[in-house]
C-alpha cells in the first residue's frame, strides 16, 4: 500500500493526528530519554521535549473539530469477547485535560531540565514522566472503562516511580510507598465500581454509558457502584480522609509535584467525577457524599496548610484543599457547579504547578524551604517575589487573578446548596474554607519574601537561570489575562462544561464576568480577605497553639494500619508457609481433595451406563505386578537402586497397559520415556547418597499414609465413576477420526493430531522441552563454574570399581546395535504418519542408541565423537517445526496448514509426502537434542581428577592385546611409546 | 477390567503421595514420577477404554478408541521427562553445593535464629 494512502486512512477527512498516536506517543518516547542520555543532558531533555511537543500538536490538530462541537472517535477492536476494545474519544472535557497534561508537562520538562542535578539521572528521570504523562493521556481519551482503568493504574504505579525518584532518600521511599498503597487500593475499588456500571450500562464504552443516566441511577447496583467509584476517585484526588498521602508524596522531586501533584494526577479523580457526571450526579447520595467530602477536605486542608512550616508541605496542603473545593463544586450536582468546577480546574493548574516551581527554585538558590529560616527574600530574588506574589494572590482570591473569578462562582454556588436540611451551613463552612485559603497564601507569600532580609540563609538567595523561571512566568499570562478578562475563557469554559453535564442538560446562563455586582459572595470573599490577614498576623501564636494540641498524625495511624496487616498476613503465611515442603505438599493434596469433594457432592450429571470390560488373566497379572511393585517400592523406598528397579516394573506395565488398550503410540513413548528416565536417575544416583535415612516416626508416617490413601482412594474412584458412564457430551474426537485422512492425509489419528490438528499445541511443547534442557545445562554450567567443580574434581569413590569400566562385550554390542537402532528410528519416523510410531517415539529411540555409546565407551570418549552440539540440534528442530508452519503462509493458509500428496518412485512402492513430515522432523530433532543435552549434562557433572580419559573405546581390546606383550594390569598406566602409536592408529581408525 | 484400572490408578496416586511427602530429595522426585504416571493414565482412561481398537484408520473399521487423550498424553510422557530431569538437577545442585537433600527449610522461624557472627575485621 502507497505510504500516501496509509496517511490518507489513518487521518480521514481532516488532516488531525491519530488519537491512537497522541496516547502512543508519550509511551514510545519514554524509552528514548533512557538511551539518549548517552548523548548528554542536553540531547536527553530535547528528545522529551520534542515527544511532548509532538503529542502536544497532534492534540492541537483536534482543536478545529472540538471547537466546533464535534467528538473524535478512534475505534480499535482488542478483546470484543470481554467488551476491552481500544476505543478512545476526545470530546471538549478530554481535550481541555490533555491540554493541561501536555501543556504544563512541556513547562515541566524544561523546569526539570534545570531543577535536575548532575547527580541525578535525568534520563531515568524522563522516561518515568513520559511514561506518566502516557498514563494521563490515556485516562483523558479512553472512551473504553476498561481500557481507562488499566490507565489509571498505570498512573499509580508512574507516580511511584516518580516520587520514590530519589532512592537515597527514606522519606521518598516511605512516601512512594504510601501514594501507592491508597492510590492502588482506591484503584481496587474502582475497577469493582467500573465493573458493576458497566454491567449496568451493558457496555464498557463511555460512549455508550453516559447515555443511560437514568438507568443507571435506578439501578439497585448504582449505590455500591458510586461508592466504589468515588474511593477511586477520592484517594486519587487526595480527598478526606484519604488525604494524607499528598503530603507525604511531597519527597518528590519539585517538578514531580509540580506536575503530579497538583495539575495533572490528583486531577483524574476529578476528571473521572466530571466524566461520569451526567451518569452518576444528580442523586442525594452522590450530593450528601461529594460535597460534603468535599467541604470537608476543603477545611480540614486548608487548616492544616496554615501551620506547615515546610514551604512544600504547605502547598501539598492547599492542595489538598483546592482539590477539595473542586470536588464540593462537582458534589453540588448543578450545571452551574460543574461549570465553577471546571473552571477552577483550569486555574488551580495554572498558579499552583507555578507555586510549587516557586517553591522549588527557593530552594534551589537557599538550600532551604523551611519558611522559619526563610524570609525578606523579595529584594534578593525579585522575579521569583513576583511569581510568587502573582500565584499566591490568585489562591487567595485577590480581584483581577484567576483564583478570584472561580472561588467567587464557588461561593454562589455555596450560597445555593443546602446540605442536611441546613441553610446557609453550606455557605459558612465555604466561607471559612475561604477564609483559610487566604491566610495560608499570604503567609506563602509573607513569610518566604517579606520581612527583614536576613544574614543566616543556609546558601546565597539569588534568582535563578531562565530555564527556571520562565516556565511559572508563562503560566502567569492565564492567571493574569484570566483574571482581568475572563469572558475570554468563557466559551472554552461552557464548552467544557456541556460536555461534564452532557447533551441533554441546560448549560448555565451566568457569565464569567469579574464584575457581578454586590452580590453575598463578595461580601463573604471580602471578608475572607480580611479574615486571612487576621490570622497571619497572629499566625506565631496560633502555630503554638496547634503544635501544643493533640491531634490524629496521619502518618502514624496508616502505619500501623500496615503494620497490622502485614502481621497478620505474617501470621497466615508462617503457619501455611513455614519453609517445610512437605507441609506444602499435604497441605495442597488436602485442599485439592477438599475441593474435589465439594465438587462431588455440588454436582451433578453421572449416569454410569456402560459395560464394563471382561477381565482376562493376562490383564490381572499385569495390575498385580503394578500393584505390588507400587506398594514395595512403598515400603523399602529407603533403598534408592532398589526403588528404581520397581520403578522399571511400574514404567514396564504401563506400558503393557497403554498397548492393551489400544494406545500403541503410547507405548512405544512410554517405554522409551522409560529408559531414559531410568538412565537419568541412575546419574542423579551416581552423586546422591543411595540410601534414604530413616527420619519420620510413625505418627507420621501414619498422618502421610491416611493422606497419601485418601488422595489416592479418591483418584480412583473419580476415575472409575468416569470409566462407568458416558460422555455428557459430544466428543470432538469423531471430527478427528473422520478429518485424519481427509484433511491430514494420514491414518494415525494421534499423529495427525500432533502434528496437524494440535500442530500449534505440539509446537509449544517442543519449545517447553527444549526451554527445561537448555535450564538444566545452564544449571550444570553454574555448578561447574562455582565452588562445586573443584568438590567434584577431588571427591573419591564410595563404592569399590569395576577394573573393566568398558567392557568388550558392551562395546561391540552397542556399536552392532547402533546402526540397526537408527534404522528403527528412521522407519518409525517414517511410518508415524500412517502407522504407531512418529517424531516423539523415534527421537527417543534415536537418543538411546546415541546414550548406548556413551555408556559403552565412556562420556568423554564418545563427546569427542559427537559433531553437532545438541544445544543445535533442539533449536534445529524448533526452527525446522516453525518454519514448515510459516511454509502454509505462502499459499495464503494459515499456520501449520498441512498438505500432502503421493509419490511413486520406480523401485519403491507408492509413498506419502505430507509437509506435516517437515513437522515431525522438527519435534525428533527437538527430542533428541533435549534428551541428549539433558544426559550429557548430568554426565559432565561426573568428571573426576586424575580419571584417565579412555582413547579407545574399550579397555580391553584383544585386537590391541595382540600386538602387544604388555600384560593387560599396565593398560590404566600412563601411555607410553607403544601406547601412543597404537592410540594414533586406533584414533584414525575410529575417524574414518 | 475398569475397576483394574481405577485401582491401579489409585494406587499409584497414594504412592506417589506418600512419597511427595517424605523429607529427602530423591523419594519427593520419585513420587512425582509416579503421580506423572498416575496422571497420564487418568487423562488417558477418561476417553473410556477399549480393546483392540488403536485409532489407525483401516478399510472396514469401524470402531476406534478415542485418539485425543492418547495424544495429549503422549506429549505429556515427553514434558514429564524434562520436568523430572529439570527438578532432578536441582536437588543435584542443592546436594553438590551444600551437602542438603532435605526438601525442608530447616530454620522454620527465621527470626528466631540467633544472630550471624560478623566476619572478622568488620567489628
Amino acid at each position: 500500500m502507497p505510504a500516501g494512502l496509509v496517511a490518507a486512512r489513518m487521518l480521514g477527512d481532516s488532516p488531525a493526528m491519530s488519537l491512537f498516536l497522541i496516547v502512543a506517543l508519550p509511551f514510545l518516547g519514554a524509552v528514548l530519554p533512557g538511551l539518549m542520555i548517552q548523548a548528554g543532558r542536553r540531547t536527553c531533555f530535547l528528545t522529551t521535549l520534542l515527544t511532548t511537543a509532538a503529542a502536544a500538536i497532534g492534540l492541537a490538530s483536534h482543536a478545529p473539530a472540538i471547537l466546533r462541537g464535534e467528538t473524535v472517535m478512534a475505534r480499535l477492536p482488542w478483546l470484543p469477547e470481554l467488551g476491552l476494545d481500544v476505543n478512545l474519544f476526545l470530546d471538549p472535557l478530554g481535550f481541555m485535560f490533555a491540554g493541561l497534561i501536555l501543556g504544563i508537562g512541556l513547562l515541566i520538562i524544561t523546569y526539570a531540565r534545570y531543577y535536575l542535578s548532575r547527580d541525578d539521572n535525568m534520563g531515568e528521570f524522563y522516561s518515568y514522566l513520559l511514561l506518566f504523562q502516557g498514563a494521563m493521556v490515556g485516562i483523558v481519551l479512553s472512551d473504553n472503562i476498561l481500557m481507562l482503568l488499566v490507565f489509571w493504574e498505570l498512573t499509580s504505579l508512574s507516580s511511584f516511580l516518580l516520587i520514590g525518584f530519589w532512592k537515597h532518600l527514606p522519606e521518598g521511599r516511605q512516601g512512594a510507598r504510601m501514594a501507592l498503597t491508597v492510590t492502588g487500593m482506591g484503584g481496587l475499588a474502582m475497577i469493582g465500581g467500573m465493573l458493576i456500571l458497566g454491567q449496568i450500562a451493558g457496555s464498557y464504552d463511555l460512549s455508550v454509558i453516559l447515555t443511560k443516566g437514568e438507568m443507571i441511577r435506578q439501578s439497585p447496583l448504582y449505590l455500591p457502584a458510586l461508592i466504589l467509584i468515588l474511593l477511586g476517585c477520592f484517594t486519587k484526588s487526595a480527598q478526606f480522609p484519604f488525604h494524607f498521602w499528598l503530603p507525604h508524596a511531597m519527597a518528590a522531586p519539585t517538578p514531580v509535584s509540580a506536575y503530579l501533584h497538583s495539575a495533572t494526577m490528583v486531577k483524574a479523580g476529578l476528571f473521572l467525577m466530571a466524566r461520569l457526571w451526567p451518569v452518576l450526579a444528580g442523586t442525594e447520595a452522590w450530593t450528601v457524599i461529594v460535597s460534603s467530602a468535599g467541604l470537608a477536605t476543603m477545611v480540614i486542608g486548608a487548616l492544616i496548610a496554615i501551620f506547615k512550616n515546610d514551604l512544600k508541605a504547605l502547598l501539598a496542603f492547599s492542595t489538598v484543599s483546592q482539590l477539595g473545593l473542586i470536588t464540593f463544586l462537582l458534589g453540588t450536582g448543578t450545571p452551574f457547579g460543574a461549570m465553577a468546577a471546571v473552571f477552577h480546574i483550569l486555574n488551580h493548574a495554572s498558579f499552583k504547578a507555578a507555586l510549587f516551581m516557586t517553591a522549588g527554585i527557593v530552594d534551589h538558590a537557599v538550600h532551604s524551604r523551611d519558611m522559619t529560616r526563610l524570609g525578606g527574600l523579595r529584594r534578593l530574588m525579585p522575579i521569583t517575589f513576583a511569581i510568587a506574589t502573582l500565584a499566591g494572590l490568585s489562591m487567595a482570591g485577590i480581584p483581577l487573578l484567576n483564583g478570584f473569578i472561580s472561588k467567587e462562582m464557588m461561593l454562589e454556588e455555596a450560597l445555593h446548596t443546602t446540605l442536611f436540611g441546613t441553610p446557609l451551613l453550606v455557605a459558612v463552612v465555604a466561607g471559612i474554607g475561604a477564609l483559610l485559603s487566604a491566610a495560608y497564601s499570604f503567609r506563602l507569600i509573607a513569610h518566604t519574601f517579606l520581612g527583614p532580609e536576613r544574614t543566616d540563609y543556609p546558601a546565597h538567595p539569588h534568582d535563578p537561570e531562565p530555564g527556571l523561571w520562565l516556565p511559572p512566568i508563562l503560566l502567569m499570562i492565564p492567571v493574569i489575562v484570566l483574571g482581568v478578562a475572563p469572558f475570554l475563557a468563557e466559551p472554552f469554559v461552557k464548552l467544557v462544561t456541556g460536555a461534564v453535564i452532557g447533551p441533554g442538560a441546560q448549560l448555565p446562563k451566568e457569565h464569567l464576568a469579574l464584575w457581578h455586582g454586590l452580590t453575598p459572595a463578595l461580601g463573604i470573599s471580602a471578608a475572607a480577605v480580611l479574615g486571612g490577614l487576621l490570622i497571619l498576623s497572629v499566625q506565631r501564636p496560633l502555630a503554638r497553639l496547634w503544635d501544643a494540641a493533640p491531634r490524629p498524625e496521619a502518618k502514624a495511624i496508616f502505619d500501623a494500619l500496615i503494620g497490622a496487616i502485614v502481621a497478620a498476613a505474617r501470621l497466615l503465611t508462617s503457619r501455611l508457609h513455614d519453609g517445610a515442603f512437605t507441609r506444602y505438599a499435604a497441605i495442597m493434596v488436602a485442599a485439592v481433595l477438599a475441593a474435589g469433594l465439594h465438587a462431588w457432592f455440588t454436582g451433578s450429571g453421572w449416569t454410569p451406563g456402560r459395560e464394563m470390560l471382561p477381565v482376562t488373566p493376562a490383564a490381572l497379572a499385569a495390575w498385580a505386578m503394578l500393584v505390588v511393585a507400587s506398594a514395595s517400592l512403598v515400603v523399602i523406598h529407603r533403598n534408592r537402586l532398589a526403588v528404581l528397579v520397581l520403578m522399571g516394573i511400574i514404567g514396564l506395565m504401563v506400558s503393557v497397559g497403554f498397548n492393551y488398550f489400544s494406545a500403541p503410540d503410547l507405548a512405544l513413548t512410554q517405554i522409551s520415556v522409560e529408559v531414559v528416565t531410568i538412565i537419568l536417575l541412575l546419574l542423579a544416583l551416581n552423586f546422591l547418597p543411595n540410601r534414604s535415612p530413616a527420619e519420620s516416626g510413625a505418627a507420621r508416617r501414619l498422618r502421610d499414609g491416611l493422606i497419601a490413601l485418601a488422595g489416592g482412594g479418591a483418584a480412583a474412584a473419580l476415575i472409575y465413576v468416569i470409566l462407568l458412564s458416558d460422555f455428557p457430551a459430544a466428543s470432538i474426537s469423531d471430527y478427528h477420526l473422520a478429518n485424519s485422512y481427509k484433511g491430514g492425509g494420514g491414518d494415525n489419528v494421534v499423529n495427525v493430531i500432533l502434528v496437524d490438528f494440535r500442530g500449534f499445541d505440539t509446537f509449544g511443547e517442543i519449545i517447553v522441552l527444549g526451554i527445561a534442557a537448555l535450564v538444566i545445562y545452564a544449571l550444570t554450567e553454574t555448578l561447574l563454574s562455582g565452588p562445586v567443580r573443584a568438590r567434584l574434581l577431588n571427591r573419591g569413590y564410595e563404592e569399590d570399581r569395576a577394573g573393566d569400566a568398558h567392557p568388550l562385550m558392551m562395546v561391540v554390542l552397542t556399536r552392532v546395535m547402533m546402526p540397526i537402532i537408527l534404522m528403527v528410528g528412521v522407519y518409525i519416523f517414517m511410518r508415524g504418519h500412517n502407522e504407531p510410531g512418529g517424531g516423539f517415539v523415534a527421537g527417543l529411540v534415536v537418543a538411546i542408541a546415541v546414550v548406548m555409546q556413551y555408556m559403552a565407551s565412556g562420556f568423554e570418549w564418545a563427546a569427542k565423537r559427537q559433531r553437532y552440539p545438541y544445544h543445535g540440534i533442539i533449536g534445529a528442530g524448533v526452527l525446522v517445526a516453525g518454519l514448515t508452519g510459516i511454509g502454509a503462509w505462502f499459499v495464503g493458509a494459515p499456520f501449520l496448514t498441512s498438505a500432502f500428496g503421493y509419490v511413486t518412485l520406480p523401485p519403491l512402492e507408492k509413498f506419502e509426502l505430507a509437509t506435516a513430515m517437515g513437522f515431525d522432523l522438527g519435534v525428533f530433532l527437538a527430542v533428541v537434542g533435549a534428551v541428549m543435552l539433558s544426559l550429557e549434562s548430568f554426565s559432565r557433572l561426573g568428571r573426576r581428577a586424575g580419571t584417565e580419559v579412555n582413547d579407545h573405546p574399550m579397555d580391553i581390546d584383544p585386537s590391541r592385546s595382540a600386538r602387544r606383550t604388555d600384560p593387560m594390569g599396565q593398560l590404566d598406566a600412563p601411555a607410553g611409546p607403544g601406547h601412543s602409536a597404537d592410540r594414533a592408529a586406533s584414533n584414525q581408525a575410529e575417524e574414518s | 477390567m475398569e475397576l483394574l484400572i481405577a485401582s491401579a490408578i489409585g494406587v499409584l496416586t497414594a504412592a506417589g503421595i506418600y512419597m511427595i511427602l517424605r523429607l529427602r530429595t530423591f523419594p519427593v522426585i520419585i513420587g512425582t514420577s509416579l503421580l506423572s504416571y498416575a496422571v497420564n493414565v487418568f487423562l488417558f482412561a477418561s476417553g473410556r477404554l477399549a480393546v483392540n481398537a488403536p485409532p489407525v484408520l483401516r478399510e472396514g473399521v469401524e470402531r476406534y478408541t478415542d485418539p485425543l487423550p492418547q495424544a495429549l498424553v503422549l506429549t505429556a510422557i515427553v514434558i514429564s521427562f524434562g520436568m523430572t530431569a529439570v527438578v532432578v538437577i536441582i536437588a543435584l545442585g542443592a546436594w553438590l553445593s551444600c551437602d542438603d537433600d532435605m526438601v525442608d527449610t530447616p530454620r522454620i522461624n527465621a527470626e528466631a535464629r540467633p544472630p550471624e557472627p560478623m566476619p572478622r575485621g568488620d567489628a
